[in-house]
């Protein structure tokens, strides 16, 4: 045997998730559907906030919803309960949402249909960022239970989202919420992003963020007719 | 963790690059970004598994860990983050957002044996 030689290469690992997550981005905007990911550890309450979210933007847009599970179908029953059209995307062993998995499962429905499609990834705060799945907006989500340093746990997650909520506040001051020291965590690992303060079970705070997504879409759309 | 699915992403490029050099690929270089979201050790971990029974077996995995290099406006200067917990310039603290460097999920090189000619 010969002397082993170096080869360059240069091959991005995740180049197939990231041509089909492209090619889903421009699919998006020639429809005019604006995407938004939500992305939390477990329990953070991204199906509570989201059912409430498909909820009180039905009676002004068209909203859909996919939603990424290990095993059960328990989320896409609860977010059926807001009677926008919901499709589970049952990941088995897989610890988050692929590009392709949205694709597929995105195959019989038409977008030019949808004002807003939502896609609640697998509760996950590690393996979710890696992939980019042609959403306009990432979406954090951390719960005033779960400790003010989250982001600094986690912050490849957080530096690749657009828009962090910070929910279940109406709990914030049982667990004595340090909302700054939450601010400050945030800001450090991903500055200047946008943060929402509500709590999706009584609604307080739903209006603000509400009016974000609308201006979003509208900006999206503007764009569009260049 | 998704290290393992990750691992056998490598493996199939670097197999995909040996069948078409006709080359035996003996280790497989990676450049990993600090901003990549996997983790170093996991992939380590994973790397024996995922080459089982492909021609990869009993190759090694070299991992270049790629570290954070944002460009601060106030410097305007290329600046390496000693940490991805803080967003801001080691040297005057300014915040910043313009990622150069770090999100590398990249197999850079292989080492090859070339086949040896029969006869
Ligand atoms: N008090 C309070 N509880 C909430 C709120 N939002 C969600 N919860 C509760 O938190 C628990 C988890 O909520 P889910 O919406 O299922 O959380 P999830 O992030 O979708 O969970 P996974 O999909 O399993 O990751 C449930 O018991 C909810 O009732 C809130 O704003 N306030
Ligand atoms: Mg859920
Ligand atoms: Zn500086």
């Amino acid at each position: 045997m010969s002397e082993p030689r170096l080869v360059e290469v240069r091959r991005n690992v995740l180049k197939q998730n990231d041509v089909i997550a492209h090619a889903l981005r421009s699919q998006f905007r020639a429809a005019g559907v604006f995407v938004v990911s939500l992305v939390s550890s477990p329990g953070s309450g991204k199906t509570t906030f989201l059912e409430k979210t498909l909820t009180q933007l039905q009676p002004r847009y068209r909203v859909a919803a996919l939603v990424g599970d290990l095993a059960t179908e328990n989320d896409a029953v609860r977010l059926a309960r807001s009677k926008a059209p919901v499709k589970q995307i049952t990941t088995g062993t897989l610890c988050h949402l692929e590009a392709a998995m949205v694709q597929n499962a995105l195959q019989d429905w038409n977008l030019h249909d949808l004002d807003f499609l939502f896609i609640e990834n697998v509760g996950n705060l590690v393996c979710p960022s890696s992939y980019d799945l042609g959403e306009n907006l990432r979406l954090v989500l951390m719960s005033v239970t779960e400790g003010e340093d989250k982001p600094l746990k986690y912050p490849t997650i957080f530096n690749s989202a657009d828009v962090a909520v910070v929910t279940k506040n109406e709990l914030a001051d049982a667990v004595e919420f340090d909302w700054n020291a939450a601010r400050n965590s945030i800001q450090s690992v991903r500055p200047g992003m946008q943060i929402f303060r509500l709590s999706a079970k009584t609604g307080e705070g739903m209006e603000e963020y509400l009016k974000f997504l609308g201006q979003r879409l509208a900006e999206q759309t503007a764009v569009a007719q260049i | 963790m998704h290290e393992l699915s990750i691992a056998m992403g490598i493996v199939d490029a670097a197999l995909d690059e040996s069948q078409r050099r006709g080359v035996q690929v003996s280790a497989v270089h990676l450049r990993l970004g600090a901003l990549s979201g996997v983790v170093k050790d996991a992939l380590m971990f994973s790397w024996e598994v995922a080459c089982q029974d492909t021609q990869l077996q009993g190759s090694q995995l070299i991992v270049d860990e790629v570290p954070v290099i944002v460009f601060c406006t106030q410097c305007h200067a290329e600046r390496e983050l000693p940490s991805v917990q803080s967003f801001a310039c080691p040297v005057c603290g300014a915040a910043t957002m313009d990622i150069r460097q770090g999100k590398e999920l990249e197999v850079f090189a292989i080492e090859v044996q070339e086949e040896e000619v029969q006869g």
